[in-house]
């Protein structure tokens, strides 16, 4: 036995420390190497251009914008959705066995395979709703796969504002839905953006839902609808890594650098969004 | 009472939640004006009693209730806009709870929310409301601060204020006081007793010493019962129940 406290006291911290340093590591190393690969890659041209010689050559264009549609048309129709329903199964929902089988199930989506919902994707939207292989089927498909986070994030966020401000607002006479609006909701706004920040990542980042539903092998111009297949960074990374011979290191590490940027970009957004959220509130 | 009307009447009120029975059959007038105060021991059905008069059991769904309530002659639990009425029987409850945004904006969140938009309008019932809660001259300097900073008894005072401001007829206190310092104690009791015939009060204590400085009468509760009611005085000197005078002697509670 130790019976040293303060020998136990460095044990813990050791422990913790450690098991932090072996957590953060291999991310530093990722993030170096790609970087370090990637980096040369980078110019105006390639970030701007369409690919050539069987994507040999050129840039990614095409596959930059195709994400950026992707990503936005997840969000257009995931947020709106999965933070009414939040709110509705945190706030007006009744406590009963249907509604924790509903919130219990929605847990449990989060967890099914992204491949899954690139099959049920291609099933619904591009063949039983005729959307074809479609920037529409993809956004869909994507949005459906994030929705059990933003909903998650949503409930865990109303969840965190405390019941007394719900009970003093009701006791002046303000209605449920108000109190939801004026207090409520700005107050779990940060923890619904952290729902969107996850969202944007996972939406950016998957290849399997894409797959089957909107993204295109090789495509060198822009889609004019909704309805045209885009080429999308996640999967171009894949196609220049396994299926197209001989392409140079760079281009794929570049692709990669690419993708990283955009989906830390983008979360930067919704960082410095959820700060003025913060300031505004008076604690 | 030289004004007897009668504001609220209580007839064979029970209340339970799910199959715990928290007040057994309660009848009780309560006059218009006068501050009436609620003693008795925790689990004694005061603050039940309290909830049943703007509805608010209503948010818990294992509550249920029989008998009947009338405020100025009006069935609350009958077909009414429980909204209106929860605006018409303030509440102050017994932490202070003031929602995270600037004192002004606190004391404004009633107002804003029943739809007045005139600002002058919003200004004047802000401050008359703050003067009222006698807080006026400790924060009219910092309006805009975060009412988070205030200390304890100037939030559970701006509550009040909050209260005040959407202009009710009843004002409930649930255990204002329990977590205060001496001072803020005495401005809210010195608040309350300004108040009287202005609003009709009702005030439930823990502090029997508190019931005797401000009630005009005083009801004693026990296990969800009405022991007795009567004027203040009679109650602290000579109660006529046994149990009344062990609770107020301190013999338990």
């Amino acid at each position: 036995m130790i019976k040293n406290p303060y020998l136990k006291e460095k044990i813990a911290f050791t422990l913790l420390f450690g098991a932090t340093v072996l957590v953060v590591l291999p991310v530093i190393f990722v993030l170096f190497y790609i970087v370090k690969q990637g980096w040369p890659a980078i110019n105006w041209e390639f970030l701007t251009q369409m690919p050539q010689k069987g994507m040999r050559a050129g840039g990614i264009f095409p596959a930059i914008i195709g994400t950026l549609y992707l990503v936005l048309g997840t969000l257009l129709f995931a947020l709106p959705l999965g933070v009414l329903s939040g709110v509705y199964l945190t706030e007006y929902a009744r406590d009963n066995g249907l509604t924790r089988l509903v919130k219990l199930a929605i847990i449990n989506l989060a967890g099914v395979p992204s491949v899954v919902y690139g099959l049920f994707g291609l099933g619904i939207f591009v063949v039983f709703l005729k959307f074809g292989a479609s920037i529409l089927a993809g956004s869909l498909t994507l949005a459906i796969m994030v929705l059990p986070i933003i909903i998650t994030t949503t409930r865990e966020a109303l969840d965190s504002v405390p019941q007394s401000f719900r009970q003093v607002s009701l006791s002046l006479g303000v209605s449920k839905w108000q109190t939801i609006r004026h207090v409520v909701l700005p107050h779990a706004m940060p923890g619904i953006l952290t729902g969107m920040i996850l969202a944007v990542s996972r939406a950016a980042g998957e290849t399997a839902p894409i797959l089957f539903t909107v993204a295109a092998f090789y495509l060198p111009r822009l889609p004019k609808s909704v309805f045209d297949q885009v080429m999308a960074l996640p999967y171009h990374l894949y196609v220049i890594s396994t299926q197209v011979p001989h392409v140079k290191l760079e281009i794929r590490y570049g692709t990669a650098l690419v993708l990283l940027i955009i989906v830390l970009s983008l979360n930067l957004v919704a960082i410095i969004v959820r700060a003025q959220f913060r300031k505004k509130k008076k604690w | 009472m030289v004004d007897s009307c009668i504001k609220i009447t209580i007839v064979d009120l029970s209340a339970s939640y799910g199959a715990v029975c928290a007040l057994k059959s309660l009848s009780l007038d309560v006059r218009e004006g006068e501050i009436l105060s609620v003693i008795g021991p925790s689990n004694s059905g005061k603050t039940t009693f309290l909830r049943c008069l703007n509805r608010f059991n209503d948010t818990n769904p294992h509550f249920s209730h029989r008998g009947m309530v009338t405020i100025n002659g009006i069935d609350i639990y009958g077909n009414i806009d429980v909204e209106m009425l929860r605006k018409k029987v303030g509440m102050v409850f017994a932490l202070p709870t003031v929602l995270p945004m600037s004192v002004w904006e606190n004391a404004a969140y009633g107002l804003r929310r029943h739809g007045i938009r005139d600002e002058r309008m919003i200004a004047l019932s802000v401050e008359n409301s703050l003067r009222a809660a006698y807080l006026w001259d400790e924060v009219k300097d910092r309006l805009e601060a975060a009412a988070l900073n205030l200390s304890g008894g100037q939030q559970q005072r701006l509550c009040l204020a909050r209260t005040l401001a959407v202009e009710p007829d009843i004002i409930l206190y649930d255990e204002p006081c329990s977590g205060l310092d001496p001072i803020s104690t005495a401005k809210i009791e010195e608040a309350m007793i300004h108040f009287k015939d202005k609003y009709t009060q009702i005030l439930v204590t823990n502090n029997t010493k508190q019931a005797a400085r401000v009630g005009n009468r005083t009801a004693f509760f026990l296990m969800g019962q009405m022991v007795e009611l009567d004027a203040t005085n009679k109650i602290f000197t000579s109660p006529s129940d046994q149990r009344t005078e062990d609770y107020i002697s301190g013999r338990f509670g």
